[in-house]
């Protein structure tokens, strides 16, 4: 266990920045997953069959692929570019391809949630002369959000899980790290992974208590 | 989950209990006009976008026939593809026999009267779910030799990585296709004499199977795309093949859209096999059990809708 007490500096700093790629790509795949949730019911067929596109092609891409992607296509063969900085470059991609691959799991979930709500909601809000962008956000929306909170938890522990993935294009994160230590010390493999397995623990645990029981306090008494 | 389309057709359709058409009224002349300008924004909007992609791609020379051509020619495909390919659906097939067996033991370990048995499954399967599988398989890879005493191949590395991931989700599907089916059945078991090893296998299981079998099939998707972490320790699957064709030919964008395709083809297919096994299930009259949906991820009490997932759940 020396290895990772003598490292515990670097480690932590390893995990911030899962920490920070994690909470940039769950902003990033909500705000996108929303949106494609609207899509996908919007009385449009267009906007429909878009947004039907995106999330099968999401879904069953591995992230992996995705990521690489991310970096060496988008980044590096196509040339964007979101700084000067090598390091802060590779995050924003990292990023990017995070939110792009969750938000199809985060529209789905709400897909899910919206279809909970009582038809009648619905129905109300319309008679009373709402649109459909008024009736989603104003009236399905928060509702359907509140029944997903659970769900969307999960989805924010796989999105935790996955930002390992990130180390492949160069983002240093704890998986980085990990396998820094590790080469570095062979002969501590074990106490290594124990330590970043806790690390991760530590990360997911609470998180997942927390959804569980906000989904609770949240829920929709009907 | 419900048999009611999603999305539906406004106009045509007689209208029935559909969520998403009662979130809309059917069109008047005035919707009509404004839902043919949305649709004419969209299809603008997607055309710029498309437009700009194009022109990026052109700027850096990724239209050039050079770099599409070679996937006309057989060598590509024999000499990359189809052994990714291979690799790929090999350790996936592996994967899920072996995931599959640690599944059921430990989902029906979990449910075990003894506590000694119940808690060390809980804790092995909490645990599993609760790493990510990357820094699994890299371990497996880097400390096979301090835990087993000798190397194992990057193939198996890979593989028992996903089993005991994949194996924990599918421990979590087993214990509640067994807890969803009704008391009753496996009190009338034990009323007829049957001791509690056979209720599990004879009554309960086979019942449990069909509720499961859409979940499991779900799960097996994850499995097959998650086999893609291979990469990290250098399995040589389709991702790496990708990397390899792609510096051979100096194509790595067009590589990548084909290899994405191939996977997206492999996943959807395995998709609509769930749907069409949870569309069975709905129809047969034996069983009464509901279907079970893939578990929530660690310490997730699922009180909402479990609907979420579909095709596959939110892993890598």
């Amino acid at each position: 266990m020396n290895v990772v007490l003598e490292n515990l500096g670097p480690i932590l700093e390893a995990f911030w920045s899962t920490v920070l790629l994690s909470v940039a790509s769950a902003i990033g795949a909500l705000v996108l997953g929303t949106l494609l949730a609207g899509m996908r019911v919007s009385p449009v067929p267009v906007l429909r069959a878009s947004g039907t596109l995106y999330v099968n092609t999401m879904r069953n891409t591995p992230l992996t692929l995705v990521l690489l992607f991310c970096g060496l296509g988008l980044g590096n063969t196509l040339g964007l570019k979101f700084s000067e900085t090598v390091t802060v470059n590779s995050y924003w991609l990292a990023v990017v391809g995070l939110s792009a691959y969750t938000a199809s799991f985060v529209c789905e979930s709400l897909r899910a949630g919206i279809n909970t709500v009582p038809m009648g909601q619905a129905e109300a809000a319309r008679s009373v002369g709402l649109t459909f962008g008024q009736t989603m956000t104003t009236i399905i929306l928060p509702q359907a959000f509140r029944s997903v909170v659970g769900p969307l938890g999960s989805v924010l522990i796989a999105l935790i899980k996955n930002t390992t993935i990130a180390s492949l294009i160069g983002v240093a994160e704890a998986a980085a790290s990990m396998r820094t230590l590790i080469e570095f010390n062979g002969n501590a493999v074990i106490p290594i992974f124990i330590g970043f397995a806790l690390g991760f623990m530590v990360l997911t645990l609470p998180t997942g208590f927390l959804f569980g029981w906000l989904s609770k306090r949240l829920a929709v008494a009907r | 989950m419900n048999d009611k389309p999603t999305t539906s057709g406004t106009a045509k359709r007689p209208r029935r209990q559909a969520q998403a058409s009662v979130l809309y009224d059917a069109p008047g002349p005035q919707a009509r006009l404004r839902y043919n300008v949305y649709t004419f924004l969209t299809i603008l909007g997607l055309l710029l976008v498309a437009w700009f992609v194009f022109v990026r791609m052109d700027e850096r020379e990724q239209w050039e026939a050079e770099k599409w051509q070679p996937f006309f020619t057989s060598q590509l495909w024999t000499t990359y593809v189809l052994p990714g390919l291979g690799g790929t659906l090999g350790a996936a097939a592996v994967a899920a026999v072996l995931a599959l067996a640690f599944g059921m033991v430990f989902g029906i370990a979990r449910l075990s009267d003894h506590v000694w048995v119940r808690i060390p499954a809980a804790v092995v399967v909490e645990f599993f779910r609760a790493i990510p599988l990357l820094i699994m398989i890299f371990f497996l890879m880097r400390g096979s030799w301090s835990l087993f005493g000798t190397s194992i191949s990057t193939f198996w590395a890979v593989v028992l990585g996903l089993m005991f991931y994949n194996g924990s989700v599918l421990a979590e599907i087993v214990r509640a296709g067994i807890q969803s089916i009704p008391r009753g059945q496996s009190e009338a078991a034990l009323s007829i004499g049957l001791r509690k090893g056979a209720v599990t296998r004879l009554i309960l299981l086979p019942q449990a199977i069909t509720a499961m079998l859409p979940a499991i099939i779900a799960q097996l998707v994850v499995l097959l795309k998650d086999t893609a972490l291979g990469y990290v320790i250098g399995y040589s699957d389709l991702l790496n093949q990708w990397r390899n064709l792609s510096s051979a030919y100096i194509n790595l964008i067009p590589a990548a859209i084909v290899i994405a395709l191939i996977y997206i083809a492999l996943n959807v297919a395995l998709g609509y096999l769930a749907t069409w096994l949870e569309r069975r299930n709905q129809r047969s009259v034996r069983s009464q059990t509901k279907a079970v949906t893939g578990p929530a991820e660690v310490g997730v009490s699922a009180a909402g809708p479990t609907a979420g997932g579909g095709a596959a759940g939110p892993r890598a």
